[in-house]
C-alpha cells in the first residue's frame, strides 16, 4: 500500500478532479423572504390583542355575575382586583407577591426533582424496552397504567408507601410524567436508521457502543420532546399534589386551596393560579431553549 | 450465453481478496434472490455488477460484508478489511465532516490522535478539506458522498463494496464522482465490487462488467473493459464506449424477459 506522502504526490500527476462542482455551503442558511408577521409588531401584537380580548371578556363575565344577586357570592373578581389584592403589595412579608412566590418555590422544587427522577428514569426504562421486545412487551402496560390510573384514586396507597410530604408528591410528578419521556424516547430509539445500523454491524461495534454512539444521539430529538411534554405536565403533578397531601412544605396548590374558601380572598387564588401558569410556560420556553440549543446544528426541525 | 461460460478464469490466482463460488440465496421467506454466482475481484480489479432493479445486486454486496447470512455455496474475503460504501451517505447528522470521516476509525479503536492524522488525509483525498466542521445537513448531496467515501478510506480496506452510491445524484454530481473515484482507485488499487443500474457509470468505471439477470439472479453477461487506468471525462463519447454500452443493453434487455 503506498504511504501517504506517495498518494498526495500521485494525486498532484492525476488529473485534476475539478473544483467542487456541488459546494452548497457558500448559502448555508437561505432566510424566507420577511413576511409582514416577522417585525416586532407582528411577533408581539397578535398574542397582544388576544391578552386584551381575553381580559375583555373576563371584565364582561365579572360584569354579569355581580350584577345577579343570587351569584354575588360566587362573583369572578375583576382583573384589576386580582392585581390590586392578589399581587400587590409586591413585596412585603406575608401577603401578596412575595407570600404567592413563597407558595411557589416548594411547587418549583417539586416539579424540578420530579421531572429529573423522570427523565432518568424514563430514559433507562425505554433503553431496556428497546434491548428486547420481550423486555418491551413487559413493561408496556404497566406504563401505560402509571400514566392512565386516576391519582386521586390511590392516593391512600401512595401516602402509605412514600408518606405524606417530599417523596409522595415526587411520585405523583412521576407517575404522570414519566409516560410521555418512555414512550418519545423509546419512539426515537427505536426509528434509528436501519443502514446507520447496518454501518455499526460492519464496524462490529458492541451493543453499549451502539447505544451511546448511534441509538441515543438519534433518539435526542425525539427525548427532548418527551421532555417538553412532560415539562408541562410534572408542574400540574406538582400543583395536584398539594390539593391531596397536607404534610410537607405546601406549595401553590395549597395556597389556591385555601383562598378559593372565602370570596374576600378570590383575588388571591386567582393571582396564585396565574404565578402557577407562568411557571408552567416558563418551564415550556426553558426546555425548549434547551432542545434547540441542543440539536440545532443538525436536526431539521430546529432553526 | 449460459452461466457455465463464464466459470472465472482467474480463480487459481492467488491474491484474490474477494471470491464467490456458487453462491446462492434464498431468503426465509421463499425469495430467490441469486443463483448459482461465482466470480472473483483481485486487487486492482474494478468489478462492476449491473442488473435490473432488484435483481439480487445489493443482496451479492450484503452477502460479502457479512450482513446477510443464510447463503449457500462459498463467500471468502478478508472481513477485518472492508470498506463499505452504501446507497446512502448515511452519515451521522450529529456529527460534523471531521467527525464522521472518523467514525469507522473510532469503532475500530483506533488512537484518537491517529485516527485524525488519518482523517485529515482522507478528507483532503476527496477534496473536502474547508468542510471538516460542517454538518452534513449544510452538505450537498455529492459532498455527503465523498464524506461517505473518506470514511472508508481511514481504514484503508483491501476491499471496496459499492452498494449504488451515487443513485440519488444528479447525472453531472455523478459523473464528477465518477472521475474521483477513478482518481482513487489509481492511488490506492484496493479490489473494487461495484453495484449499479447505470451501464454508462459501470463502463466508465470498471475493469470488469458483470450482467445480471433478473431474480434469481444470474450472470448472464461478463465483459473486459478494454480502456487504461487513465480515463478523461470525455471517454463517455467514444464511439467505443457507445458500443460496449450498446452491447451490455441488449444482455440486459434479454435479462428482462
Amino acid at each position: 500500500m503506498t504511504t501517504i506522502d506517495d498518494r498526495i504526490d500521485a494525486e498532484v500527476a492525476l488529473p485534476a478532479a475539478g473544483a467542487d462542482p456541488d459546494d452548497a455551503s457558500a448559502p448555508t442558511r437561505v432566510t424566507p423572504p420577511k413576511s409582514p408577521g416577522d417585525g416586532f409588531f407582528g411577533r408581539v401584537l397578535p398574542p397582544t390583542i388576544m391578552l386584551a380580548l381575553f381580559v375583555g371578556i373576563w371584565y364582561l363575565y365579572s360584569t354579569v355575575s355581580f350584577e345577579q344577586a343570587f351569584q354575588r357570592r360566587n362573583a369572578l373578581p375583576y382583573p384589576h382586583e386580582v392585581v390590586q389584592d392578589g399581587f400587590l403589595p409586591l413585596w412585603e412579608d406575608g401577603s401578596g407577591t412575595r407570600e404567592i412566590l413563597g407558595f411557589m418555590w416548594p411547587t418549583i422544587k417539586v416539579t424540578l426533582l420530579g421531572l429529573g427522577i423522570s427523565i432518568v428514569v424514563g430514559v433507562l426504562v425505554a433503553v431496556i424496552m428497546n434491548m428486547s421486545k420481550y423486555f418491551e412487551r413487559a413493561i408496556f402496560p404497566y406504563a401505560v397504567i402509571a400514566q392512565t390510573v386516576p391519582i386521586l384514586a390511590i392516593t391512600p396507597l401512595l401516602t402509605q408507601v412514600f408518606g405524606d410530604r417530599l417523596g409522595v408528591r415526587l411520585a405523583v410528578v412521576f407517575l404522570i410524567a414519566v409516560f410521555p419521556i418512555i414512550t418519545n424516547t423509546l419512539f426515537g430509539l427505536q426509528s434509528t436508521d436501519r443502514l446507520h445500523h447496518d454501518l455499526f454491524t460492519l464496524n462490529k461495534t458492541s451493543r453499549w457502543t451502539r447505544l451511546w454512539k448511534l441509538e441515543l444521539p438519534s433518539a435526542l430529538p425525539a427525548l427532548m420532546t418527551g421532555i417538553r411534554i412532560a415539562s408541562g405536565l410534572s408542574v400540574i403533578g406538582a400543583i395536584v399534589a398539594d390539593f391531596f397531601f397536607n404534610q410537607g412544605d405546601k406549595g401553590i396548590g395549597f395556597f389556591i386551596r385555601v383562598t378559593q374558601q372565602r370570596a374576600a380572598n378570590r383575588p388571591d387564588m386567582l393571582a396564585g393560579t396565574i404565578t402557577a401558569s407562568l411557571f408552567g410556560v416558563v418551564m415550556f420556553l426553558i426546555v425548549g431553549a434547551i432542545t434547540s440549543r441542543a440539536i440545532r446544528d443538525w436536526h431539521d426541525s430546529a432553526n | 450465453m449460459t452461466a457455465a461460460d463464464l466459470v472465472p478464469d482467474e480463480a487459481s490466482t492467488s491474491d484474490v481478496r474477494l471470491r464467490f463460488d456458487h453462491l446462492s440465496m434464498v431468503f426465509p421467506d421463499g425469495t430467490h434472490a441469486i443463483d448459482d454466482i461465482s466470480f472473483t475481484v483481485s486487487p486492482g480489479e474494478f468489478t462492476t455488477v449491473v442488473g435490473p432493479s432488484g435483481c439480487g445486486k445489493s443482496t451479492l454486496l450484503r452477502i460479502a460484508s457479512g450482513l446477510e447470512t443464510g447463503y449457500t455455496g462459498l463467500c471468502d474475503v478478508n472481513r477485518d478489511s472492508i470498506g463499505y460504501v452504501f446507497q446512502d451517505a448515511t452519515l451521522l447528522p450529529w456529527r460534523t465532516v471531521l467527525r464522521n470521516v472518523e467514525l469507522n476509525a473510532e469503532l475500530h479503536g483506533v488512537p484518537k490522535a491517529e485516527r485524525r492524522r488519518r482523517s485529515n488525509e482522507a478528507i483532503e483525498l476527496v477534496n473536502l478539506v474547508g468542510h471538516e466542521h460542517k454538518y452534513p445537513k449544510q452538505l450537498s448531496g455529492g459532498m455527503k458522498m465523498r464524506c461517505s467515501l473518506a470514511r472508508s478510506l481511514v481504514l484503508n480496506p483491501g476491499v471496496f463494496l459499492f452498494d449504488e452510491p451515487f443513485g440519488a445524484l444528479d447525472e453531472i454530481t455523478r459523473e464528477f464522482l465518477n472521475d474521483e473515484l477513478l482518481r482513487l482507485f489509481a492511488l490506492e488499487q484496493f479490489a473494487a465490487l461495484f453495484i449499479t443500474h447505470s451501464i454508462a457509470e459501470a463502463v466508465f468505471l470498471s475493469t470488469r462488467v458483470l450482467v445480471m439477470s433478473n431474480r434469481p439472479g444470474r450472470i448472464i453477461g461478463d465483459y473486459r473493459i478494454p480502456f487504461g487506468a487513465e480515463r478523461p471525462h470525455d471517454l463517455r463519447f467514444e464511439p467505443e464506449f457507445a458500443e460496449l454500452c450498446g452491447q451490455i443493453n441488449e444482455d440486459l434487455k434479454d435479462a428482462h424477459v
